[in-house]
């Protein structure tokens, strides 16, 4: 039976075409995963079905849930339709539940506005819809805060609400992207299971085919505004027919080609390092310190590139401010070429090592041109300006980018662009080590193919040392010779990436592993 | 935007008519003639003449003056000292110079302008410079604290993070990056300190704690019509359109730069 | 929660502590003899001395700062230069008119922003919002003296329906002290409605664009509902802020709005101490001031932690 039907929905924002004749099914009890890269239109998709939209949108076609024109519904039943028949879980835990309200009210509120026997009730069995998240109020009681849980407790509270009165069909947009990938598997699991239980339609909306391909009876891929292809899940396997289709396949799986490292000289020497942060200073004295860092080794060698693994809070950024020299550390020693590293050091010595971020919208000085923004290292290491003028071309146009651009402002360059730029950045000094802090862990799989091969083929030409700092197995696997897995602030395996791939040692790692998503193998693309 | 040009229109007026005053006036404001006295508007007065026979239009223009130069010297003040010192706090955040500046913030915020006037005039006498002063030393806080909350979150940014590993130190840093990505906002503030400093220097004048005579202030002619309002409200009606207009004009401007200013700021955030 | 209480309270006790040092000293920096003053050119030395050991200017300064200070905790002001009453008596008196002004006038705001504001947000955009919103630029830009002499000409000179000033005095009844603090309240209160009438709309549109309300939405709730049950408890924050600053304002501002009205409160009486050199009221009279303003911020502060469970958690 078909629960939801959406068919040639075409919309727009303030004229502007953001969907472009989609048209999608679902069956109840059945798992659609809509897959796509950002602006595609997936989420849109979703908040066109929820007639949650902007007050510039404007709607045509036709949304068909549980046997109601959506698109034909006035506002008071559409409230009435939402959070009874279709439930919505959303991408930020942090920031999608009220910070002022227990959680317990939070889920009770869903009930009371639909069927409302009062408070009693209400939280009786807001408790019911918070056990069934595995959330149950035994062990996290309803009067608790969303300050007080974490990001996947908190969406398991966002779960709860949406599925409180067993909507008939769930929505779940990039319900995992901001959290860990151990617990990504549990929410995953989570929302399989209650579909399964309740016989209720889930459309997952994802840019990670791997997420999609686990849980999915059904697929759609989506590209600007339009579904270009769909069928069963086994579509991924058996093979996909649209070009951009097999295109975003084969870039979500693709494996740089690299020449390895050679066993150069050791470059950077981490030994027994240590870094506390001090605890709160409170009335009674100082609480105790935090320990992120606690007896971190390793070596990097000249030419290596070096993966560094972890979850959100395992110490992998604290340990990457410490290797750059901008923050002490209370003991162990870092030395690199020799030196020892600290917030004191040298210029010639942090010339040595420059660093790429995460995020390539927040990576760069929005009020500075180009030239500026890539000049910028220059202050370690001056030299002329027409020597800087000519490194900072020369450097733009080693990743792929012309010297014309040098004039131009940040804004006026796309996401993959930007994170190319940081990398000229971290380039102009001829740097022996470059620090890669989760660099293509923003891009959208088809961008990161792209700069993976950049820096694979940067590495090689130049001979450049990596310390690739990531959460994803994926990236890791593609880019890197040798890899550590680091978990509360300490390395709990070290080894050949191959190896510890796919011969785990430590339980951590084989839980990392276990957990993380992957593509079924069959003849991809 | 029809706001934002209306604002424009009426700041260029009074900016235009305190800059004419400097070079003519319709009547000489020290001029009196008695026997022209209390007369309602007309065409030879447009905003009619007080109680000594002077010009009210006259008056008006030259108290432009007064008020624009308090106003803006105290609007001076208030950035050249509160925006180093809300740089200063935010690049050694949680330090003890943070604590020492927010510390000091909060105190003077507990002094309103007109009890640091008060204190100003109980102790060196009333004069324009003590407006100045008390304004100026009210926007000392303002302004730290618009430049530290905007400053704090612009350094946690990656590209603070990446002027940290090009060697930058906290001072070369606030200056390249911190201040120029917070301008906008000291724009946007200055203006609406402008308009509070109008503002307050006719709240000043008016109980005589502002610009002393002879020198013409909107504020003080407002007080000597008070006593005159039953039968020369023109007295009282002008000089306060005179205030209204100059605040609204300030304020539009400062809501349209903000507009036009701002969503760049936002996207990056 | 007790923590930040304490946290809270030691930062008022030295608030007021270095505030009560800056007046002290600000006072002290003054040239000239009070006591000289007072008894003119010709005054005999040991009426001299014994006026001064009266007004307790003999002794080190910081003698007579822990004088000031502990005569205040006592409830002793000293005694005024010009009147020789005793500062107490004469600051209660005039406290009895401008407190409740103040309060008064923060009320009237209040109950005026509070729904224009909501209202406001809720219509952003459309005409409602645009006609508050330019409603809110002239209360702004209008000086609430000029705007209080205004009304004395048309509610009091013209329809005679208040009195021009003065006040009626408490002990004739409650109504009549309300009456005739009513146009010096309206007059405060409007430019500080119009500021937080645009507070509270901006604030709720700000909440109205968070995530949380996305959630709420998506069970069901309408956008009065999830305006009124989540956006506006996160709006309170920013504008209990603007609250507790008003209440400065509004304290400064019933100095100048006492002038225009002829009130018998404290601002009357500090223009009057300026203009013979009681500096001893001066003195007080800003103490004063300067402890309700910093006992306001941190009733602020409380409500902070009343309204935000993150607060309350944090130490």
């Amino acid at each position: 039976m078909t629960l939801l039907a959406i068919d040639n929905l075409h919309m727009a924002i303030a004229g502007h075409p953001v969907l472009r004749g989609v048209s999608l099914e679902l069956a109840a009890g059945e798992v659609l995963g809509v897959i796509g890269e950002s602006g595609s239109g997936k989420s849109m998709t979703a908040f066109a079905v929820m007639q949650l939209l902007p007050d510039a949108a404007r709607c045509s076609g036709r949304i068909t849930l549980a046997g109601r024109d959506m698109l034909a519904l006035d506002e008071p039943a559409l409230c009435a339709m939402r959070g009874r028949y279709v439930g919505m879980v959303f991408q930020e835990p942090m920031t999608a539940l009220n910070p002022l309200q227990t959680i317990g009210d939070q889920v009770a509120e869903t009930i009371r506005i639909h069927d409302d026997r009062g408070q009693d009730d209400a939280l009786r069995r807001a408790a019911d819809a918070l056990t069934r998240a595995e959330l149950p109020p035994e062990r996290f009681p309803m009067t608790r805060y969303p300050h007080e849980l974490s990001g996947g407790q908190r969406q398991r509270v966002v779960i709860a609400m949406a599925i409180a009165l067993r909507p008939r069909l769930l929505i779940a947009d990039e319900p995992t992207t901001a959290l860990d990938v151990t617990t990504q598997a549990q929410i995953l699991s989570l929302l399989a299971r209650l579909a399964r239980e309740d016989g209720m339609g889930l459309m997952l909306i994802s840019h990670d085919l791997a997420v999609v391909a686990g849980l999915a009876d059904r697929i759609a891929i989506m590209q600007a505004g339009q579904v270009v292809e769909q069928g069963p899940v086994s579509l991924l396997t058996r093979g996909l027919t649209h070009p951009y289709s097999r295109a975003l396949l084969a870039a979500s799986t693709h494996q740089p080609a690299r020449d390895g490292g050679d066993d150069g000289d050791v470059i950077l020497r981490v030994r027994d390092v240590v870094r506390d942060y001090p605890g709160r200073r409170t009335l009674r004295g100082r609480a105790p310190a935090f320990r992120a860092v606690d007896g971190v080794s390793f070596d990097i060698r000249r030419g290596e590139s070096l993966g560094l693994v972890g979850e959100s809070g395992c110490g992998k950024s604290t340990l990457t401010r410490a290797i750059l020299g901008l923050e002490p550390v209370q003991r162990g020693s870092i030395t690199f070429r020799g030196q020892a590293v600290h917030p004191a050091m040298g210029n010639d010595l942090r010339a040595g090592m420059q660093v790429v971020f995460q995020d390539p919208y927040g990576s760069f000085n929005p009020r500075w041109r180009v030239d500026r923004l890539v000049a910028e290292p220059f202050h370690l290491a001056p030299v002329a300006p027409d020597v800087a003028r000519h490194r900072v071309a020369e450097a733009l146009e080693a990743v792929g980018l012309r010297a014309s651009d040098m004039q131009k402002y940040i804004h006026e360059f796309s996401g993959g662009q930007r994170q190319r730029i940081a990398i000229a950045r971290a380039l102009v000094t001829r740097p022996d080590l470059i620090l890669l802090d989760e660099a293509v862990s923003a891009l959208d799989v088809s961008v990161r193919a792209q700069v993976l091969d950049l820096l694979a083929d940067l590495s090689d030409r130049l001979g450049l040392t990596y310390l690739f700092i990531s959460h994803d197995l994926t990236v890791v696997r593609a880019i890197t010779d040798r890899v550590m897995v680091m978990q509360a602030g300490r390395i709990v395996e070290t080894g050949p990436t191959a190896q510890v791939l796919t011969a785990p040692q430590h339980p951590y790692t084989r839980a990392l592993i276990a957990a993380a998503p992957t593509l079924p193998t069959g003849d991809a693309a | 935007m029809i706001a934002f040009r209306l604002g424009l229109f009426l700041v260029l007026v009074v900016l235009g008519a305190a800059a004419v005053s400097l070079v003519w006036v319709p009547q000489d404001v020290g001029a009196m003639a008695i026997a022209n006295k209390l007369k309602p508007p007309t065409l030879a007065h447009p905003m009619g003449t007080d109680h000594f026979g002077r010009d009210v239009l006259s008056m008006i223009m030259v108290g432009a003056r007064t008020s624009i130069a308090v106003a803006l010297v105290a609007v001076g003040i208030g950035m050249g000292v509160g925006v180093p010192l809300g740089l200063a706090a935010a690049a050694n955040r949680g330090g003890w110079l943070d604590e020492i500046i927010m510390r000091g913030n909060d105190l003077v915020f507990a002094f309103p302008s007109l009890v640091i006037a008060i204190l100003i005039t109980a102790t060196f006498g009333p004069s324009a410079v003590n407006a100045i002063l008390a304004i100026g030393i009210f926007n000392i806080p303002v302004f730290a604290r618009v430049t530290r909350g905007a400053a704090l979150s612009l350094w946690t940014r990656d590209w603070v993070m990446a002027a940290r590993v090009a060697g930058k130190g906290r001072v070369r840093i606030s200056v390249e990056h911190i201040l120029p990505n917070v301008a906008n906002l000291l724009i946007v503030q200055g203006t609406i300190q402008f308009s509070l400093g109008i503002l307050a220097e006719a709240g000043l004048s008016y109980v005589g704690l502002g610009a002393q005579p002879p020198t013409p202030s909107w504020g003080r002619m407002l007080a000597e019509s008070q006593t005159m309002i039953s039968f020369a409200p023109h007295l009282a009606i002008f000089p306060g359109l005179a205030i209204l207009f100059t605040v609204l004009g300030l304020n539009l401007l400062g809501d349209g730069l903000r507009d036009a200013l701002d969503p760049r700021l936002r996207r990056s955030r | 929660m007790l923590r930040y209480i304490l946290k809270r309270s030691l930062s008022l006790l030295v608030s007021l502590l270095i505030a009560s040092v800056v007046i002290f000293a600000a006072v002290e920096v003054v040239p000239g003899d009070p006591a000289s003053y007072m008894l003119g050119m010709n005054a005999q030395p040991d009426t001299l001395a014994a006026l001064r050991d009266e007004l307790g200017l003999n002794g080190s300064l910081i003698q007579r700062y822990l004088g000031w200070v502990g005569g205040m905790l006592q409830g002793d002001f000293g005694v005024s230069y010009t009147y020789r009453t005793p500062v107490a008596g004469m600051v209660a008196d005039r406290l009895a008119v401008s407190l409740p002004l103040a309060i008064y006038a923060l009320a009237l705001s209040t109950a005026i922003a509070f729904p224009a504001g909501i209202w406001a947000a809720a219509r952003r955009g459309r005409l409602g919002d645009t006609m508050v919103m330019g409603a809110t630029q002239l209360g702004v830009a209008v000086p609430n003296f000029w705007f209080a002499m205004l009304m004395v000409l048309v509610f009091a000179i013209g329809l005679r329906w208040f009195p021009a000033g003065g006040f009626a005095g408490w002990d004739k009844g409650l109504w009549a002290g309300l009456h005739s603090l009513t146009l010096p309240a309206i007059a405060l209160a409007l430019p500080q409605a119009a500021i937080l009438t645009r507070v509270m709309r901006s604030a709720l549109i700000d909440a109205l664009s968070e995530d949380y309300i996305r959630t709420a939405r998506a069970k069901g709730l309408t956008r009065g509902q999830a305006l009124r049950r989540h956006a506006l408890r996160n709006a309170l924050i920013p504008v209990l802020t603007i609250i507790g600053m008003q209440f400065s304002f509004l304290l400064a501002g019933a100095i100048i709005i006492e002038n225009v009205f002829y009130l018998p409160g404290l601002g009357r009486l500090i223009f009057q101490a300026i203009s013979a050199r009681d500096l001893i009221v001066v003195e007080s009279v800003v103490m004063i001031l300067v402890f309700g303003v910093i006992v306001v911020n941190f009733a602020v502060d409380l409500a902070y932690a009343a309204v935000d469970p993150r607060l309350r958690a944090r130490e």
